[in-house]
């Protein structure tokens, strides 16, 4: 057997360190969201920050694996051009890197909010998400005049395979940030009208996990679509 | 205004399809309006629809299995009844009506009466195996067994507005596409998967989170039932495989909806990326399947043979084996489309490959009865039945891994036998176990045990005729998915396997006639003591029915089997563990997000399967606007106080105490 575990092979210390926590995230006496554990068979069930954050990592793990098979539909089709043009011939590397520098941008000022909301301070974290959704809507706005500018070229989904398989996927990407600008204004919103309640505050990190992810998904997009995409 | 949809959409022409969805929608409409009438809503609103409760949860999902179940049955009582007429003749169905039923057969069996009967059991037990109070996330446990009700009701709807798919359980491009179905039915596929899919994703994400993170003190990970290692391993496989399924639907729809070309085979596209891309989910949604079934028998073999589930890290190690390798066979679902020789060599291979973990559980089974005091319950008679049948059914499986012999068999009656027999003989009978072992758990009392023998015994032998038969048509060269036939040495299996279908009739009415009766008797059937079967993981600690909050203390585990040490110990000292600190017990508030949101969810299937835009949005606006109003909530919980925690617990204790004062008389005696 693994380990002969009862709670009272928590130390002492780590209680205590869990009880200094000014905000008690996750405590409830003994029910829901009991605290005390390491989620690891040891103390019972793992406190409830520790539940939400790691529910919502297994669900942007599922979230990539979507996008895997976006990924994966792209590198097939990508050759599909049927009469239409190829990726180097629509490409504007100019716009790629403008929408990377502004979403990447964005995750530095998400992540200026999640330490905002460690330190508890509203103002700090009502401008952080500020500059964060206004980063992020800039970039829908280029990603949306790109998208018209192709349509408006007659470079439409239903041109070829090729380009099916790209407004899907810079696509699902571009909605994807649009759920997340509506989310970001929902947990300003909550903050600034419920204050850092530990549900909010769980809610609020969860976000910016969801942000941070996008930004990693955006990262192979830029490099596989468009990077890869404009060497011939 | 209203898209597509007009007076058209209703099969008025078509007798049969008439006939049977106004029989549905009367049976659906008398038990609305019976419960309206006689008052019952207020209670059906609070205690169930709104519960976020892990049990009545999953009670929910396996209700919604049964039914859907019984529909998916009569469609194959349709598709068997019509060979029976269709020989050298048109039958009583015409050819695009036969499509439907076998497409619907499919999709309503596997993802609305397999899925949740399976996720249902999940629900039920896991949270009482591990010992803890509720599943990660109780409100999203809920959403996502209505967004899967949500789905059914699209399904079945298409049976009365509109028409249902017929391009098969898989829809295969380009058939699929809009330009060969240009009708709803492959919309109602899409949208009714779609909703679900996303239930059932969040359900994978609910169990994984569940497992992994919440379990009582001293529950580690090689100390946990092994229904809970199965639930995981298809909890993980419901993460990693449902995404693909999602996103090639989406290209689906993409290509119907909006003209692209992913799957076209014109413009570029390539319709075999989706037979890549839909069996890279499909296989592994066989195990998504197969995985929970084999941790039902494992528990009920392990209960009825007295016995520890023998050589249980070998159990854990195939389950995980499994987990992995079911992502590495998906290319044999469609050998003979042209992968080559050498690509179709290596996953010929690795589909072997993956019978060695299955093999590996059937001996670890085998070993757990032999030298135990065996009781032959119907339950375990589901499991004797399965190891028996399904030995047969991954034996013809390994036969059509091999690719010579599957480039003459695919696409046969042997091909359709194959995969009823292991999906039935698993899956199914695994059900129809579990429901068995732990409705005492859930209601208080037993099934009553005659009918539960006769349902097992008409149950198989329908089954194995059927299958058999089958079997022996596909060898005779009869291709799967045939309106008609002509060919006369068919015609007396054909009748012979009709014949089975009127046996398992037979064992399908006594599963309900089991139901009434044991609701009737249930007085002569009460578990008092929680613990009817002698069982040995942690939901049998708790009280038949289980409080809300299932334990008045979370339990301390010191072993495997962390029940059954507990009673040894109670048996060998004849009295009870000490009584616990009681203290209150804050449990989830009840919450309707989850009906709302599915309301939501029907509306914006709907609407996008008919093309009326304007509701779509609207719907979409709807769930958004719920969930903001769900994270408005104040207040999230609510107390238990420590006095009734303990009235309930002491209740529990005076009829242990009683059962354990009997075995103490017996010992004297």
């Amino acid at each position: 057997m693994s380990s002969t575990a009862s709670p009272g092979s928590v130390t002492a210390g780590s209680i205590t360190a869990l009880r200094g926590d000014p905000h008690h995230l996750g405590h409830s006496r003994d029910g829901h969201g009991e605290s005390r554990a390491t989620g690891r068979g040891i103390g019972g069930p793992a406190p409830k920050r520790i539940v939400v954050a790691y529910g919502f990592w297994i669900f942007i793990l599922s979230d990539i694996v979507m996008f895997a098979s976006f990924f994966a539909a792209y590198a097939v089709l990508q050759g599909g051009i049927a009469d239409g043009p190829t990726g180097p011939e629509i490409f504007d590397l100019t716009n790629t890197a403008l929408e990377t520098g502004l979403l990447l941008l964005s995750s530095f000022a998400c992540g200026m909010a999640s330490l905002a909301l460690g330190a508890r301070r509203m103002l700090y974290f009502q401008v952080a998400m500020a500059v964060t959704f206004l980063l992020g809507a800039g970039f829908v706005a280029l990603e949306v005049m790109e998208f018209a500018d192709l349509v408006g070229r007659g470079l439409v989904p239903s041109r070829s395979a090729f380009l099916s398989s790209f407004f899907t996927l810079v696509g699902c990407h571009g909605l994807h940030v649009t759920i997340g600008l509506l989310w970001l204004l929902t947990m300003m919103a909550q903050v600034l009208t419920k204050g850092f309640r530990p549900d909010i505050v769980r809610r609020t990190l969860c976000f910016a996990l969801f942000w941070h992810a996008l930004d990693i998904v955006w990262v192979g997009v830029f490099s596989i679509v468009y990077l890869m995409g404009s060497i011939t | 205004m209203l898209g597509k949809l007009t007076l058209e959409a209703i099969p008025l022409h078509q007798p049969i399809p008439l006939i049977a969805g106004a029989v549905v929608a009367a049976v659906v409409l008398g038990v609305v309006a019976w419960i309206v009438l006689a008052g019952h809503l207020p209670y059906l609103w609070r205690e169930w629809i709104t519960s976020v409760d892990h049990k009545r949860v999953g009670v929910m999902y396996c209700l919604l299995a049964l039914v859907m179940l019984i529909r998916g049955f009569s469609d194959a009582i349709l598709m068997r009844s019509q060979h029976v007429f269709a020989y050298k003749a048109a039958g009583y169905l015409p050819p695009e009506h036969y499509d439907q039923i076998f497409s619907a057969h499919g999709v309503i069996i596997i993802f609305f009466g397999a899925m949740p009967f399976m996720i249902g059991l999940m629900n039920f037990a896991v949270p009482l195996q591990l010992g803890v109070r509720d599943v990660a996330f109780p409100t999203l446990n809920s959403v996502s067994f209505w967004l899967t009700a949500s789905g059914a009701l699209l399904v079945n709807a298409s049976l009365i507005v509109g028409e249902f798919a017929r391009t098969g359980w898989w829809p295969a491009p380009p058939l699929s596409e809009i330009t060969y179905s240009p009708g709803v039915g492959v919309d109602y596929y899409l949208w009714a998967i779609q909703i679900s899919g996303v239930g059932t994703l969040m359900t994978g994400i609910n169990f994984v989170t569940t497992i992994l993170k919440m379990r009582a003190p001293g529950m580690s990970y090689l100390r946990m039932p092994m229904f809970c290692w199965t639930a995981l391993a298809a909890s993980l496989l419901i993460v990693a495989a449902f995404p693909i399924l999602t996103a090639t639907l989406a290209m689906l729809s993409l290509d119907r909806y909006l003209g692209f070309h992913f799957f076209t085979d014109s413009h570029g596209g390539n319709s075999m990326m989706f037979m890549n891309l839909f069996w890279a989910w499909g296989h592994p949604e066989v195990y998504i399947l197969a995985l929970p079934a084999y941790g039902v028998f494992s528990e009920v073999i392990s209960t009825f043979s007295g016995k520890p589930l023998f050589a249980y890290r070998s159990m854990v190690l195939a389950t995980m084996s499994i987990c992995l390798l079911s992502f590495t066979v998906w290319l044999h679902h469609f050998f003979t489309m042209g992968p080559g020789g050498d690509v179709n060599g290596v996953f010929a291979i690795t589909s072997m490959i993956i019978a060695v973990p299955t093999g590996v559980k059937i001996f670890d089974w085998l070993f757990t009865m032999y030298g135990g005091r065996v009781r032959l319950t119907s339950a375990m008679l589901w499991s004797l039945g399965f190891m028996v049948t399904f030995v047969v059914g991954g034996a013809t499986g390994v036969l059509l891994a091999i690719p010579p012999a599957d480039f003459v068999l695919h696409n046969s009656m042997f091909l359709v036998a194959h995969f009823h027999n292991v999906m039935v003989s698993a899956v199914l009978f695994a059900a129809f176990a579990g429901y068995t072992y732990w409705f005492p758990k859930a209601f208080g009392f037993r099934l009553d045990e005659g009918w539960g023998k006769a349902a097992f015994w008409f149950g198989i032998t329908g089954f194995v005729i059927v299958f058999g038969a089958f079997y022996w048509l596909g060898l005779l060269g009869m291709t799967r998915r045939m309106q008609h036939y002509d060919v006369a040495d068919w015609r007396p299996w054909i009748l012979v396997s009709a014949f089975g279908v009127v046996v398992m009739v037979a064992g399908v009415a006594c599963t309900l006639i089991q139901l009434v009766v044991s609701i009737r008797r249930r007085e002569e059937l009460r578990d008092v003591t929680g613990d009817p079967w002698d069982g040995r993981s942690l939901e049998w600690a708790t009280a038949s029915p289980p409080p809300v909050f299932n334990f008045a203390a979370l339990p301390e585990v010191h072993g495997e089997e962390a029940y059954w040490a507990i009673k040894s110990r109670a048996r060998e000292q004849l009295r009870l563990r000490e009584e616990p600190d009681y203290a209150p017990i804050e449990m989830p508030l009840n919450s309707a997000t989850g009906f709302i949101c599915a309301f939501f969810a029907t509306l914006i299937g709907f609407a996008m399967i008919w093309y009326i835009w304007w509701l779509a949005a609207a719907g979409l606006v709807g769930a958004f606007l719920t969930f903001v109003v769900f994270a408005w909530r104040d207040k999230v919980e609510y107390e238990i106080p420590a006095s009734e925690v303990a009235r309930i617990n002491r209740a529990n204790r005076a009829t242990r105490l009683e059962a354990l004062q009997g075995v103490g008389q017996r010992r004297a005696a």
